[in-house]
């Protein structure tokens, strides 16, 4: 006890001590003081105006207008994406400006882009027109040459009367020149012309057909260019068609449904020599058009350039202004209306530094009236803060993800460091592989200021973020890897021969008969012999098994002491009592026990039979041991540890609600009115169970918690043992799997 | 094989099922609700709606908003959902998906029919149309001048198709035969979705019936106090009717001969589930009783989500965010024309 008590404090283990700090600062000093604050990162705000909806707080239009300036940046972003250009930050950057400027800067750019693309957007359309009534040209001309031969051969059909049934345009034609002897120039055929997108073609020919009911001819051929769409800014494959019909009726109708089809109809003279002339101005304007459009495009690039030169800072500073406003908004305005009230905690080391960042920000803002930061009481228990650095951080983010300690409750990432990478190691022990993966680790060591600053995939982010776990990974995989004697599953005499030989020359009987040791044991790890003999499996399999139960047990033995210091920095006594010593003593009663045995077999190259020896501890306790007996004694020792055991578990069960209970009662019925100084002391250091009084003291509910705790403890007892048999079976698959990729794989293919 | 379909459920459909339920806890509150009749201008709402799931939506609009960008983008995030949804689904929750639409595209097509009929341009009707109830060749639409060819050039293309079969007729479309139209392709529409439901079995029938059961009672209502007054006939109007439903056979008959508001208000009331419908209306008053219908729907679709293993809650999510449009869509008319005082006239709160 004596030693316990002058333990260091052991702040590593503990969170950060917490205050409750309460500043008052002048209105025209807060904007500073709070970026400060900011860039400290020292202390966390409590939201005074929860109650408030987010427009309703004070300042609401600073973070509209943050809001509006992100919205623009993103627009920008968007448009310098669209352009293919990449943002990159110049390296001669401009000087920082005010936010009311760049606010300016930010709405002028934005008008001038908005206008550069309508125009831009006018260009294009008027280009497409062109485009496509050049192409329109183009293909409906040899339409119109083919239909008039057609038409001519048609024409003698209709001379002769004869009535040929094998093409349906061709009847078609006829029964409408039948129909209709019109006024118009060749046999009262007409046709409109267009463009159309290719994905509509099926359908738009459909509705044609049906709206004429047959009567109408419709010729198409795919566009030679894409043509892009200024909606989407993507190219859109497009159809020219040509649609022959007569009378006066359908040629509305197919209008209509052009324009529902979003078909753009173009006027195709039927005379070649006008027809020739309209391709040749056409084709002159596009040219004309063309330049235009790319001198417009090298304008807007430039334009996009200069501003990508500012877009990350801009970005930057847009969005720690918001984050300040935001800040602002959970502080409360003070009476006089000359000051903001903000709470929040700090860690108590950082309180210095807080006051000089706050005296900074006085009287960089010349402000006349200094900020007031003071220690107040709270009554909820403060957050919990550790303080990490880059080798730790990866570690805590690990623990964290099952769950976040109490205020200064102890922290098993400290001891994480150590035994995460170890167990890796014990069930990935190769060191090949680890050497493989510490180069790996290295690299991003090495390259760790390069790529901090980069914006990285998310596989590639958790490697980075966690390049320290990688590093100690890898290290003692080299490790385990070395006493495993494994690389790539070969064999390696580093440190010195075999402890065993053949029995003759030939070594012939080696595999049928075994070896003889003529040695001192091999002096680090495994001995190299036993790759490929008979007995490997049972050999390796023997030592990781029992290797992987003494780290077990040693690691929740570990946890349960830490469970003990967490009592004891609490002052709670009753946890020690009834919780601490008797899940001590059933876990070491059992698993203990267990270990206890295979140091004892090791040491003493007994055969006992372990399984058998644990088995009927349960079973049959009483009966002689017979030739499994590893130690005199051993019977009644096995007896008395089980006994322990089975009065552990009521042990750990029934006092503590019970005496909780007697607490409970004693402090609320006033029986104790003289007692109360002390039984207040006592209750008061323990904060645990004085929430509890303060809340409703639930006898029931405590007795099953209690429950749950006790059954989880004894099963998890058990099954965490079981469990760890996992790192001998993953050593065992890495190694065979290994095996196999070195004999299957690498060898075949070397062709050895 | 009814009551085992818990068994198989989830197989094809409990990832969608999860969607679903999911997107339902982004439905606004009432707190939601609260906040945002509290709000001054439409850039409030946004800034409110921006902490919600239409925050994404909603983020690159710039400043001066309008109530209609605000509808839209909300629509479209339901859309989005709609068309997820549909994309991961398989037979026959798709096609369950997809009757869903069929309500839309009827209206969409009455939309443009009758907006053609008063010279409107297409494309200014195309951009009004709900984008669930979208089809192929919605635009060729306005080429018809009768049912015949509105039938023969469009609709026989679309899911429409076997519903038109009651209403072809080579009358030229006018206002009444447009609306006649539309109530005959919703009670072909209903009927159809009714039966396919059946077909289904299980707790989508059982969930379902009640809910578009619903849906027939109160169009039969809707029609009748819509046609009082009309040279609609009776037996007309009779066959408007939807043939299922808690009013069916004889409620549609009664209802059928009623000359005004009361008479189908002591109709409705001989059938308890809709006593308290009209228990809160005074005589005579037709204004509120939309209101109070979809208060009464809404409350039943979110009875929907009760149950599990059923497709109801795809139709009760669609149906709830579209009275959550609706809702936004009110509060933001209402804030932007500063008639604050009539907010809650027409918010239907979810939960």
């Amino acid at each position: 006890m004596e030693y316990l008590d002058n333990l260091p404090p052991m702040d590593l283990m503990r969170s950060e001590k917490m205050t409750f700090v309460q500043l008052i600062i002048p209105v025209e000093s807060a904007h500073r003081a709070i970026s400060y604050l900011g860039q400290l990162g020292l202390l966390q705000f409590r939201d005074l105006n929860d109650e408030k909806s987010p427009f309703q707080r004070t300042f609401v239009n600073q973070v509209k207008r943050c809001a509006e300036m992100s919205r623009k940046l993103r627009f920008f972003k968007d448009q310098i994406h669209k352009a293919g250009l990449l943002p990159s930050p110049h390296p001669a950057s401009q000087p920082d400006i005010e936010l009311e400027e760049l606010e300016m800067q930010l709405a002028e750019h934005e008008h001038e882009l908005i206008e550069m693309n309508s125009n831009t957007e006018k260009l294009q359309q008027t280009y497409n027109e062109l485009l496509e009534f050049k192409m329109v040209l183009q293909k409906a001309s040899d339409f119109l040459v083919s239909s008039r031969s057609n038409s001519t051969v048609q024409e003698r059909e209709m001379v002769e009367n004869v009535y040929s049934n094998d093409d349906y345009a061709d009847t078609a034609s006829l029964l409408e020149q039948e129909m209709q002897p019109g006024p118009s120039v060749q046999s009262g055929v007409r046709f409109v012309s267009g463009i159309i997108c290719k994905s509509k073609v099926l359908t738009f020919e459909r509705m044609l057909f049906r709206a004429t009911r047959g009567n109408m001819f419709f010729n198409q051929a795919a566009a030679d260019d894409q043509i892009l769409d200024p909606s989407s800014n993507e190219m859109v494959e497009k159809t020219v068609f040509v649609v022959f019909f007569s009378g006066e009726q359908a040629r509305t109708k197919i209008l209509k449904i052009c324009e529902a089809f979003g078909a753009n109809c173009y006027p195709v003279p039927e005379d070649v020599t006008k027809r020739m002339q309209i391709t040749r101005e056409v084709s002159s304007r596009l040219s004309e058009l063309e330049t235009t459009l790319d001198a417009g495009t090298r304008h807007r690039d430039k334009a996009l350039t200069s501003i990508g030169f500012q877009l990350v800072k801009w970005m930057n500073m847009v969005g720690r202004e918001k984050a300040v406003y935001d800040t602002l908004n959970m502080l409360n305005f003070d009476v006089t209306k000359k000051c903001l009230v903000g709470e929040g905690w700090c860690p108590i080391f950082a309180k210095t530094k807080i006051q000089e960042a706050l005296q900074r920000a006085t009287f960089d803002s010349n402000s006349q009236v200094g900020i007031i930061f003071h220690v107040m009481d709270a009554v909820e228990s403060p957050p919990t803060y550790f303080r990490t650095n880059r080798f730790t951080s990866a570690f805590q983010e690990i623990v964290d993800a099952y769950g976040v300690a109490n205020y200064q409750e102890a922290n098993p990432a400290v001891y994480t460091v150590v035994t995460f990478p170890f167990l890796f190691a014990v069930m990935f022990g190769d060191w090949g592989h680890g050497i493989c993966l510490l180069l790996g680790a290295l690299v991003l060591i090495a390259r760790e200021r390069k790529l901090g600053t980069q914006k990285l995939g998310s596989f590639m982010e958790m490697l980075f973020g966690g390049r320290y776990v990688l590093l100690l990974m890898s290290i003692f995989s080299i490790y385990c890897g070395l006493i495993y004697n494994e690389f790539f599953s070969v064999p390696f005499h580093i440190f010195g021969e075999s402890a065993y030989k053949c029995r003759d020359s030939s070594c012939s009987d080696a595999r049928s008969i075994g070896l003889i040791k003529s040695r001192d044991p091999y002096p680090f790890g495994v001995d190299p012999s036993w790759r490929g003999s008979r007995t490997e499996l049972p050999f390796l399999n023997s030592l990781k098994m029992k290797l992987s139960i003494l780290l077990g047990v040693v690691q929740m033995n570990l946890g349960i002491i830490l469970s003990y210091f967490n009592a004891r920095f609490f002052g709670n006594s009753l946890d020690i009592k009834y919780q601490f010593v008797p899940q001590m003593i059933f876990l070491n009663c059992l698993f203990g026990y267990l270990s206890l045995l295979i140091v004892i077999k090791w040491c003493s190259g007994s055969q006992a039979d372990l399984y058998h020896v644990m088995i009927y501890m349960f079973l049959s306790p009483f009966e002689d041991l017979g030739e499994n007996k590893l130690f005199w004694g051993q019977g009644v020792l096995q007896v008395i540890l089980l006994l322990c055991a089975v009065v552990a578990v009521p042990w750990m069960l029934f006092p503590k609600p019970f005496i909780l209970k007697r607490l409970h009662t004693e402090r609320f019925q006033g029986r104790t009115y003289g007692l109360l100084g002390t039984s207040d002391m006592k209750i008061d250091d323990e904060p645990d169970s004085a929430r509890q009084h303060q809340e409703d003291f639930n006898f029931s509910e405590e007795f099953v918690h209690q429950m749950i705790h006790s059954i989880e403890f004894v099963l998890g007892a058990v099954s965490n043992t079981a469990s760890y048999l996992r790192l001998w079976a993953l050593s065992l698959a890495h190694s065979e799997l290994s095996t196999v990729f070195y004999e299957k794989v690498l060898l075949l293919a070397w062709g050895i | 094989m009814y009551g085992f379909e818990a068994l198989t459920f989830n197989i094809h459909s409990g990832y969608l099922e999860a969607i679903v339920r999911g997107h339902r806890s982004g439905l606004l509150t009432a707190a939601d609700y609260n906040n945002l009749c509290q709000c001054e201008t439409l850039d409030d709402i946004k800034m409110h709606l921006s902490a919600t799931e239409y925050g994404p939506y909603l983020q690159n609009e710039p400043s001066p908003l309008h109530t209609t960008t605000i509808v839209e983008k909300c629509t479209l995030k339901l859309v989005d959902e709609y068309k997820h949804m549909l994309s991961q689904a398989t037979e026959p929750l798709s096609t369950f998906l997809q009757y869903i639409t069929y309500g839309h595209m009827i209206d969409n097509v009455v939309l443009i029919v009758t907006g053609t009929l008063h010279e409107r341009d297409v494309h200014e009707l195309l951009e009004k149309c709900h984008p669930l109830g979208m089809f192929d060749s919605i635009a060729t639409l306005a080429v018809a001048q009768n049912m015949r060819e509105l039938y023969r050039l469009v609709l026989v293309d679309t899911p429409l198709a076997p519903y038109f079969s009651e209403c072809i007729t080579s009358e030229d479309l006018d206002d009444m035969n447009i609306e006649i139209m539309r109530n005959t392709l919703y009670k072909a529409y209903l009927e159809d979705f009714y039966d396919f439901c059946q077909k289904l079995g299980g707790a989508t029938a059982e969930i379902m019936s009640d809910l578009l059961a619903f849906e027939a009672d109160r169009r039969a209502v809707n029609i009748t106090i819509n046609s009082i007054g009309t040279e609609l006939t009776r037996d007309d109007r009779r066959k408007l009717y939807s043939n299922f439903g808690l009013l069916y056979p004889y409620g549609h008959e009664e209802l059928a001969v009623c000359e005004d508001i009361d008479q189908v208000r002591g109709v409705m009331e001989k059938y308890p589930p809709y006593q308290t419908i009209f228990a809160k209306l005074s005589y005579g008053e037709s204004q509120m009783l939309d209101k109070a219908f979809y208060e009464e729907e809404v409350k039943r679709l979110c009875l929907a989500f009760e149950q599990q293993f059923h497709y109801g809650v795809f139709f009760a999510y669609m149906r709830l965010r579209e009275q959550e449009i609706r809702n936004l869509m009110w509060v933001s008319e209402c804030v932007a024309q500063n008639q604050k005082s009539r907010v809650h006239d027409s918010v239907v709160f979810i939960f």
